[in-house]
């Protein structure tokens, strides 16, 4: 058969002599490259101490979102619900009553929403579908757990700090997320 | 003339030969698809009705067989009856794609873009109308119509800023009850759909101007903020209706009815009941009957699979059977967790569907205590 290009060798099929039969040489070679590596730098880090950067890309916990003024920003539209292809996304929705207008953005909100972590693949659809600025895929992962039953998200784990009651509380959530 | 002649009518390069006095509309609603152009205020089962919204503009480019002369303007197709020989020309002229585009824009103009918050979203004629035909933006910049809320009662929800005044439900208010209490009051940019002094519209047979609204400005207060339209499954189900013929569609989710409705032909209008009438249902079978045993289920509507409403719905009624207890020997399958325990999202002593109005903040807080 013609070779398709110039640079290939024949295999050489010859048995082994003795002295190559001993690997003493191959030994060593692969000795010297594992000593090598103690000189390189390390690809690991001591995570819980040090933590590596996120990409800003990254798509980790969702945060429900409030406005400036505190008003949560979810009406339960259902949209993230809807593209959400693990089906994590549940929601029940309320009218709002005079007298809330400081608590919710629009008419009707979310009285129950829930995003189950153990469905969730992370895929971050539930944002883009988003209307209102609601939900969004922040630089954290879930922590481990050693049940179930911590993976189910409501709207106290969910929601953000209020920029105005609790400013100091919202800062130091954006300067945890943001190392 | 023993048999009445037969006027041939080319819409888009399909022809067809139609009654004479048949709108254009009409003529190529017979041959469906692309072809039809779009209505917003026409409704076929309302006498009178049409003419209003301008969507469905069309282009007569030849008048008759005898006058060939072209029509100078787009004309209302739900208003121009054909004539024999008549070729109009819908999708395929773009002066009707530019018009339409215009219309759109025209309806958007005070049309709150609250989409996520109306109940109907999902199958609203203008969110359709907006995404076949409309452009991506507006170039409005001035203030908007907004309203007052009005309270028309404990069945029916008025958002007047979604109206789009196409008097359709002033017609089935004067059609179908005994008495019509709600009109369009004011004229041009303050029109409104109002009772004058607040009224509750409790005739019988008003809640079908849910049916009809082509928008969100009037619906289901029964229905309001429970559920989105997608995420129940739409069934057809009778019952035994002294009053009306009984032929309803339900919006369930498991077993819960969270809405009725009269069922709907594909072009969004209320469908011919099995009697043959139009199959309008009464207030009672509409506000009611909201239990699963008040109907007799028929099965699952047959939902266009590019409908946002059949996202997620399976075509039949019985259930998978579980298999696991019988493979095992009789032993239950264990869970690591039940969803129901952790989740506080549809809980069983939260029954929605038995609400008379929409959900509130208390009605989830008062339960969890």
């Amino acid at each position: 058969m013609q070779a398709l290009t110039n640079r290939s060798a024949s295999v050489d099929r010859k048995p082994m002599t003795f002295i190559e039969r001993l690997y003493l040489w191959n030994v060593i070679k692969g000795m010297m490259i594992t000593f090598s590596h103690i000189f390189k730098k390390k690809a690991t880090i001591n995570y819980p101490e040090q933590t590596r950067p996120f990409s800003p890309v990254f798509r980790g916990l969702h945060v429900l979102n409030r406005d400036e003024e505190g008003k949560e920003r979810c009406t339960a539209c259902g949209l993230c619900a809807v593209a959400c292809p693990a089906e994590a996304i549940t929601m029940e929705a309320a009218e709002r009553e005079p007298g809330e207008e400081h608590l919710y953005r629009e008419e009707k909100y979310a009285a129950k929403y829930e995003i189950n972590m153990l469905r969730c693949i992370f895929c971050g659809l539930c944002e883009e579908a988003c209307p209102k600025d609601a939900i969004y895929l922040s630089e954290t992962f879930a922590p481990s757990n050693y049940t179930r039953k911590g993976f189910i998200y409501g709207k106290e784990e969910l929601l953000i700090p209020n920029p105005k009651s609790e400013a100091s509380k919202l800062a130091e959530a954006r300067g945890n997320t943001s190392n | 003339m023993s048999e009445q002649q037969l006027f041939k009518v080319t819409i888009d390069n399909i022809t067809v030969e139609v009654a004479p006095g048949t709108t254009i509309l009409n003529a190529a609603r017979q041959i469906g698809g692309e072809v039809t152009p779009p209505a917003m205020c026409y409704y076929s089962k309302l006498k009178d009705s049409g003419g209003k919204c301008r969507t469905c503009l069309v282009e007569v480019s030849k008048g008759s067989e005898k006058d060939p002369r072209p029509m100078p303007k787009l004309v209302a197709s739900c208003r121009t009856t054909v004539m024999d020989g008549m070729e109009v020309k819908n999708i395929t002229s773009p002066r009707v794609i530019d018009a339409r585009a215009g219309v759109v824009e025209f309806l958007l103009i005070n049309h709150p873009l609250d989409c996520p918050i109306c109940d109907q979203a999902g199958e609203c004629h203008l969110q359709d109308l907006g995404y076949e035909h409309g452009k991506e933006e507006t170039r409005y910049e001035f203030q908007r119509r907004s309203f007052h809320k009005v309270d028309l009662g404990e069945y029916i929800q008025l958002h007047m800023t979604r109206c789009i005044l196409c008097y359709r439900c002033v017609y089935t208010a004067d059609q179908l009850t005994d008495s019509r209490e709600h009109g369009v009051l004011d004229r041009g940019d303050h029109a409104q759909i109002a009772t004058m002094i607040q009224k509750n519209l409790k005739n019988d047979f008003i809640g079908n101007v849910i049916d009809v609204c082509p928008v969100g400005a009037l619906t289901d207060k029964t229905f309001r903020f429970k559920n989105r339209v997608w995420f129940t499954k739409p069934m057809d189900a009778h019952r035994d209706c002294s009053k009306c013929c009984g032929e309803v569609q339900l919006w369930m989710r498991g077993d819960e009815v969270y809405r009725v409705t009269a069922r709907k032909d594909e072009w969004g209008e209320v469908k011919e009941s099995s009697k043959g009438s139009t199959g309008w249902i009464c207030n009672d079978c509409r506000f009611d009957k909201k239990h699963a045993s008040d109907w007799i289920i028929e099965g699952p509507t047959n939902v266009s699979r590019h409908s946002v409403i059949s996202a997620n719905h399976y075509q039949k009624l019985e259930q998978p059977k579980e298999t696991v207890t019988e493979v095992m020997n009789g032993i239950e399958p264990r869970l690591f967790m039940n969803i129901h325990d952790v989740s506080e999202v549809n809980q069983q002593h939260v029954q929605l569907s038995l609400i008379d109005g929409p959900a509130t903040g208390k009605v989830f807080n008062k339960n969890a205590d």
